[in-house]
């Protein structure tokens, strides 16, 4: 057989048929299922009379409108409320499991799949959330759909696709020290725009990829849609099965064996083409703060804030004045003079138990700077909480006067009580840094989580290299 | 869904990159359960003055007169162009609901966002993809005084303007083909349970462990 991507062989063994034109029946291994996007695809499905296909391919958690606080008072918000308890409901009625509010594995989906091993290499993976790009880490085709395709995949298993076309982007030779995941991938959606991957499947490659741990590259592949790729993978390694091994819905006994036999192959055969190939030096990378309302108006933080008046192109330069009006920033003001007003470290991109070992690492023996009103540390799932505070994190947080937090998607997007009042800015580990994202009028600059455990303690913005070797 | 058929209507010219699906529809009104009653919170933040909540009159609701929306020239549109990017975040299918509900039934941009696009069309929407000097030269016609209308042929792929322009544009096969009829995508994938029957038995065998339940089953 010809060398093929990993793109390539994801495709074609989950091709349950295929017309003239190219349009496939693509099977899908599992659907992650939340409280947002699925109350009107259960509504569909119960309306038409039809059960689901496979009920047991489907997880399901709530965690966009669930409290960070104390959960024994319930959810105060009634319109939250009704939308958490239709998925409980749902659930039982369609006999899909769920991990409720209450259960120490609930969390946000995109952790808690993973953690789960209910995301597995090779598998097919969608959820009604656009970041389920995040699953690819494992070596799996994962992306999000609407509504509608959750309807389709709940009563027939399979989704209507086309394919796209592959994409290559390597993070050539390592990266420098305080440049994490999150860096890496700011750092391409800044290369090659938010509509850099639109149409494309991307496969994140090299040794700055490779070099990274299964959290690491979770990260880069969960802001794969942020630079317009519907879905992003890794290659299988042994950092990959080493993660998966053991977990509960991974395999075991004979059937890990042939697993990881399958597995070895999750990669794309040498001499393999891609459509396009992005190249960047690892060593080139420095920390990346966002200036800007698009997650691709970003700079390494030892830059300035960019200059419309120097932007030739004038759709654009008229957006980025635009941006910074909203922002309330200056053009060509030092990333480190800019002061930040609260904190957030958390979100599918950056809520896992190396996100916030990271971030405490930067503040063991510091405090919050006076100047920040609020740090919220919101862990990404039940279980990665409990592990934080065997390790003891939970106080290296609280002493420095951060919040510890139950978990959820809190102020990611503030569908909950968490939120940006009008006009605050914010360091935030989330991925999206659109104008009234995490509140209207709130202003959000996406960062690593030790960058944003460095803004915590300083104040403002600053190289994270600053306070860890100095 | 509903069918599409053959139309004239009001462009609205919407002049921004990257219009992304928290502006579309903000996240306060993803809380609803239901599928409708979205239009009048379409754009929100930049079609009020004021904060935006479920369950609140809109119509007594401070607008803001600058938004292109609330422009009386482009009452009644139905046709919203926009620039490149359009769609981008989130794959809530809530913006093609909202963007429905108003009645919008065809976006003409140079470049929409993957997810989005898909959506549109599962709501009976038509996202046309045009060349940016044409869509340049759209929006230097629907901004005259006296606004643009277009007719849209989805059948001859075409749309036409009242000065004799004639834009073509590409729809894929299989979506132009369930438009116009309204199709359910569940129920065409149905006629093919058989094949998805075959494929799961085969898989079942290659590759046990993608059947596995947390319990062991
Ligand atoms: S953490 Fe944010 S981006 Fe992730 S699923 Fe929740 S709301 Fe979406």
């Amino acid at each position: 057989m010809s060398a093929r991507t990993l793109y390539d062989k994801l495709w074609d063994s989950h091709v349950v048929r295929e017309d003239e034109d190219g349009t496939c029946l693509l099977y899908i291994d599992r659907q992650l299922v939340h409280e947002v996007t699925s109350p009107q695809a259960f509504e569909g499905l119960r309306l038409a009379g039809r059960r689901p296909w496979r009920a047991d391919a489907n997880l399901a958690t709530p965690d966009h409108n669930v409290p960070t606080t104390d959960r024994s008072k319930g959810i105060a918000d009634p319109i939250s409320r009704i939308q958490v308890e239709t998925l409980d409901h749902n659930c039982e009625e369609f006999g899909i499991t769920e991990f409720r509010m209450d259960d120490i594995r609930q969390g946000i989906v995109h952790v808690v799949g993973p953690e789960e091993g209910a995301t597995l290499p090779g598998m097919t993976v969608v959820c009604g959330d656009s970041h389920t790009s995040t699953h690819g880490a494992f070596g799996a085709l994962a992306h999000g759909i609407g509504t509608s395709e959750v309807e389709h995949v709940l009563a027939t298993q399979c989704l209507i696709q086309k394919k796209s076309r592959a994409m290559q982007v390597v993070i050539d030779g390592p990266v420098g020290p305080g440049v994490t995941a999150k860096d890496i991938v700011l750092a391409i959606i800044g290369e090659i725009g938010t509509a850099g991957g639109t149409g494309y499947a991307i496969e994140f490659a090299g040794q700055g990829i490779m070099g990274l741990s299964m959290e690491g590259r979770m990260t880069v592949c969960n802001m794969a849609i942020e630079a317009g790729a519907r879905a992003g993978f890794v290659a299988v390694d042994d950092k990959t099965i080493d993660y998966v091994r053991g977990r509960p819905y991974a395999p075991s006994g004979d059937d890990w064996d042939k697993a990881v036999a399958a597995w070895r192959d999750l990669h794309s055969d040498p001499g393999t083409v891609f459509d396009k190939t992005v190249v960047i030096k690892g060593e080139c990378i420095k920390p990346q703060v966002t200036w800007g309302t698009s997650p691709e108006m970003v700079v390494p933080v030892d830059a300035r804030v960019p200059n419309p008046d120097r932007e030739a192109d004038a759709v654009k330069a008229d957006g980025m004045r635009r941006a910074l009006a909203y922002m309330g920033l200056e053009a060509d003001t030092p990333i480190t003079d800019i002061p930040v007003d609260k904190v957030f470290i958390g979100s599918c991109t950056n809520s896992r138990i190396e996100d916030l070992r990271a971030a405490a690492e930067v503040v063991r023996g510091r405090r919050v700077a006076d100047n920040v009103k609020q740090v919220l540390v919101v862990p990404g799932s039940g279980l990665v909480k409990q592990q934080a505070e065997e390790e003891g994190l939970d106080r290296i947080f609280i002493q420095a006067g951060f919040e510890w937090r139950e978990p959820g998607c809190s102020m990611c997007l503030a569908m909950n009580a968490d939120r940006l009042e009008p006009g605050e800015r914010c360091a935030s580990t989330s991925n999206r840094n659109f104008e009234g994202r995490q509140g209207q009028g709130g202003r959000t600059h996406l960062v690593s989580p030790a960058m944003a455990a460095a803004a915590a303690v300083t104040g403002h913005f600053v190289d994270v290299n600053e306070l860890v070797t100095g | 869904m509903k069918k599409f058929e053959k139309f004239t209507g009001v462009v609205c010219p919407l002049d921004r990159a990257n219009v992304d699906t928290d502006a579309i529809i903000p996240k306060q009104f993803l809380k609803s359960i239901k599928r409708t009653g979205f239009g009048p919170n379409l754009f929100d933040e930049w079609r009020y003055l004021d904060h935006g909540e479920p369950g609140m009159d809109n119509s007594t609701r401070p607008i803001n007169p600058d938004f292109v929306l609330n422009d009386p020239r482009y009452a009644g549109a139905s046709i919203l162009l926009a620039r490149e990017n359009f769609g981008c975040g989130s794959s809530r299918e809530h913006a093609p609901w909202a963007l429905a509900d108003y009645g919008f039934r065809v976006i003409i941009a140079p470049s929409f966002a993957d997810i989005f696009f898909n959506n549109c069309f599962k709501n009976g929407i038509l996202p046309i993809v045009l060349d940016g000097d044409v869509v340049d030269r759209l929006f230097q016609k629907s901004t005259r005084e006296e606004a643009l209308r277009i007719e849209v042929d989805l059948e001859a792929q075409r749309l036409r303007l009242a000065d004799g322009e004639e834009i073509g544009f590409d729809v894929d096969p299989f979506r132009k083909h369930c438009l116009p009829e309204g199709l359910d995508d569940i129920g065409l994938t149905l006629q093919h349970v058989d094949e998805i029957k075959a494929y799961e038995e085969r898989r079942r065998a290659e590759a046990p462990w993608l059947f596995k339940t947390a319990s062991g089953g």
